[in-house]
């Protein structure tokens, strides 16, 4: 994808993920959750990675930050890198001070990421001291600040409190004070606001482009919901089975999919302003165990313009229009479709 | 008790009742109590999960009950069928009043009201083959004769929905989540239901299974002419597939209308809030709508706000608002809307 030629760890990019491959050992031998994922994110910028459960979206994420337990988990390909260094090559001890540091997290369930038993304030205070090296006054008048910047009422009051005592919403709140307490570059939310209620999920997400908006943070965000991208996100990359499979400006990609995935799904969503009664075009079948993949394109089995080559042979990221690639051997006939062209089941 | 509040508001619920309604739903109260105290334990509040509410369901109609966590919908669904005791209010299933009825006396009703439940793995006993989850409604209420009987009719449901009769033998975890779910409704389907509540049935599916499955629930309505509640979260989904939305926030309908009325004219400010929060999949769209983000969380069911129960965190609410209960009052069109301000 990068199409600047570079050295080993220049890249023109905040953050650029070559070729990264990551498997898991299982009892059924090896499953490859991610093979050979390619991407970028620029300074300020959001991206959007999309897909359904077990695409390798997460695994993506957690490759980036090497958080991938090993075993049974192990990253075999790819380089990582961020700010011009490659994350896959620094010391364990390095890689410490990036997560939390210079690119934050944020998951999907607040109640399992935060400490039960240390306090919302001193989880902050504990970045704070070790990445930028304030003392415990400062620490604490600093987590307040930003408790109450991401919209906590009563902040001084909340650096008290244990997770347990807050609502979903202000939890989700208080990971994002978190994240973003030592001034990242990049912002990676992972399902961050999947578990919501949709009131509190447009309260969070508007908090998170406001807050990468005022500190030029750029923001990764991994999810399945297809309207939250389009509301959010500049740039799109579509998973597939451990693959990207599309990927480009976010208008390109809802305007004119080229693959067949793509378009399938966004015709399997019910839309707020689509006609009531309208029949939803649905994809055929289910998504492949990663286990025992088949041959070729690995949505070939559920596709209608697959071909004897797509069994074959899977089709490489190609780029026909600029910044918009798709891995798909008949791209030009999908594109031309005006139908969304699935069969209705 | 319940009966008399019943008759006693007879007069005036007698003429909205639409005629011929599979379902008549009146004013219903669903309060669990709050006990306090060791030794002697004594009722010192309530949590008010549905709280005063009316809906009717025509046949082959499906009404949409949408709202948010602990806005009471689940419980309303379960309330309608007696799984839980109503407080107060009236359930009148085909003419007939369901409330105080005894349990023995309910299981005629039991194969004509259904349920499909959210999580199919959880609502499907593990220990039981697919074939047999779907017999056992048959045995029960001691529909399609003998055993060889069953067994077809077992084939002809689970072909029905889409599944491959000749995995009748496999236990649940065997199967995908858009499977089980499919179980699950032919499961629903043995007792020939004309109602099924649907409590979200496709909100745990990824979205390409989802839309199968909600295509299913179309044909088979269609059909078999059933009437759906149909609760969910997602108001895309809601709409999608009911003919009329009720939008609930805190055990109270906000507004009633037809899918289309609600998209194109919601009045409520809760609708309104709720219509914005809900993200549509194209960016071009995107960039011009308006959104409407609301401060704060929903106030608890135990102490709900006076007055209106949404002027907590309405962006139009004014003193008026914590003194006078709105009604739930027809703005023509049967489009019902709770708001003294709109």
């Amino acid at each position: 994808m990068s199409d600047v030629p570079v050295s080993e760890t220049d890249s023109p990019h905040l953050l650029e993920v070559r070729d990264l491959a990551t498997r898991f050992s299982t009892a059924d031998g090896y499953v490859q959750a991610v093979d050979g994922v390619s991407f970028h994110i620029d300074e300020g910028e959001t991206l959007g990675l999309v897909g359904e459960s077990g695409c390798g979206k997460s695994v993506t994420s957690l490759s980036v930050m090497r958080l991938i337990p090993n075993p049974p988990g192990e990253i075999t390909a790819g380089s990582v890198i961020f700010e011009g260094t490659d994350l896959q090559q620094i010391s364990e001890r390095e890689m410490r001070r990036v997560r939390g540091g210079s690119i934050g997290m944020i998951f999907q369930e607040p109640m399992t990421s935060l400490n039960p038993v240390l306090t919302i304030g001193r989880q902050i205070t504990e970045a704070l001291e070790l990445h930028l090296d304030l003392k415990r006054t400062a620490a604490r008048n600093r987590a307040v600040e930003i408790l109450a910047r991401v919209g906590l009422p009563d902040s001084a009051r909340r650096f008290d409190d244990y997770p347990h005592q807050l609502s979903g919403g202000q939890r989700q709140r208080a990971m994002i004070a978190i994240a973003i307490s030592c001034n990242p570059r990049l912002l990676i939310a992972d399902e961050a606001t999947t578990a919501l209620d949709v009131t509190i999920q447009a309260q969070i997400l508007e908090l998170l482009q406001e807050l990468c908006d005022e500190l030029k943070m750029a923001l990764l965000i991994i999810t399945h919901n297809l309207g939250v991208v389009a509301r959010y996100a500049q740039r799109v990359a579509v998973m597939y089975a451990g693959k990207i499979i599309e990927s480009g400006m976010a208008d390109q990609i809802y305007a004119s999919p080229r693959h067949p995935y793509t378009k399938g799904l966004l015709s399997s969503v019910p839309r707020l302003d689509a006609p009531a009664g309208r029949r939803l075009t649905s994809i055929e079948g289910e998504i492949p165990d990663l286990a025992n993949l088949p041959e070729g394109c690995a949505f070939a089995p559920r596709c209608r313009w697959a071909v004897d080559r797509c069994r074959i042979e899977s089709p490489p990221l190609t780029s026909e229009n600029g910044d918009h690639t798709a891995a798909c051997w008949e791209q030009d006939q999908v594109a031309l479709d005006a139908t969304s062209g699935l069969r209705s089941s | 008790m319940i009966s008399e509040s019943r008759s006693s508001e007879e007069d005036n619920v007698a003429g909205d009742l639409a005629e011929g309604s599979t379902l008549s739903v009146r004013d219903l109260k669903v309060h669990f109590p709050i006990n306090t105290g060791f030794l002697i334990r004594r009722q010192t509040g309530a949590v008010k999960a549905v709280d005063g509410v009316s809906f009717d369901i025509a046949p082959g109609e499906t009404l949409g009950l949408v709202g948010e966590s602990g806005s009471g919908k689940t419980t309303t669904g379960r309330a309608i069928l007696q799984l839980q005791r109503p407080t107060a209010g009236s359930v009148e299933f085909r003419g007939v009043e369901l409330t105080g009825v005894s349990a023995k006396n309910m299981r005629p009703f039991r194969s004509e009201m259904q349920i499909i439940f959210q999580d199919p793995y959880v609502s499907l006993n593990p220990r039981m083959s697919a074939g047999r989850i779907v017999e056992e409604p048959l045995t029960v209420h001691g529909l399609s004769g003998d055993k060889n009987q069953r067994r077809n009719r077992v084939a002809e449901l689970l072909d029905r929905v889409g599944m491959n009769p000749a995995m009748m033998g496999r236990y649940p975890h065997e199967f995908s989540g858009g499977q089980r779910q499919r179980i699950g409704i032919a499961r629903a389907l043995a007792g020939e239901p004309s109602f099924i509540v649907c409590d979200e049935p496709v909100s745990a599916l990824d979205v390409s299974i989802q839309a199968q499955i909600l295509n299913l629930l179309s044909d088979l309505q269609v059909e078999f002419n059933i009437s759906y509640l149909f609760i969910a979260h997602d108001l895309s989904v809601v709409r999608h597939i009911s003919d009329r939305v009720a939008v609930m926030y805190l055990g109270k309908i906000m507004e009633l209308a037809s899918s289309a009325e609600l998209y194109e004219n919601p009045m409520h400010p809760y609708t309104r809030a709720l219509m914005s929060a809900v993200p549509i999949p194209d960016p071009v769209l995107e960039r011009q709508r308006e959104r409407i983000v609301l401060t704060g969380d929903m106030p608890s069911p135990i102490n709900p706000p006076t007055g209106c129960v949404f002027r907590t965190r309405c962006p139009i609410a004014t003193q008026e608002c914590a003194e006078v209960l709105p009604e739930l009052s027809d703005r023509g069109d049967r489009h019902q809307v709770a708001c003294i301000k709109v």
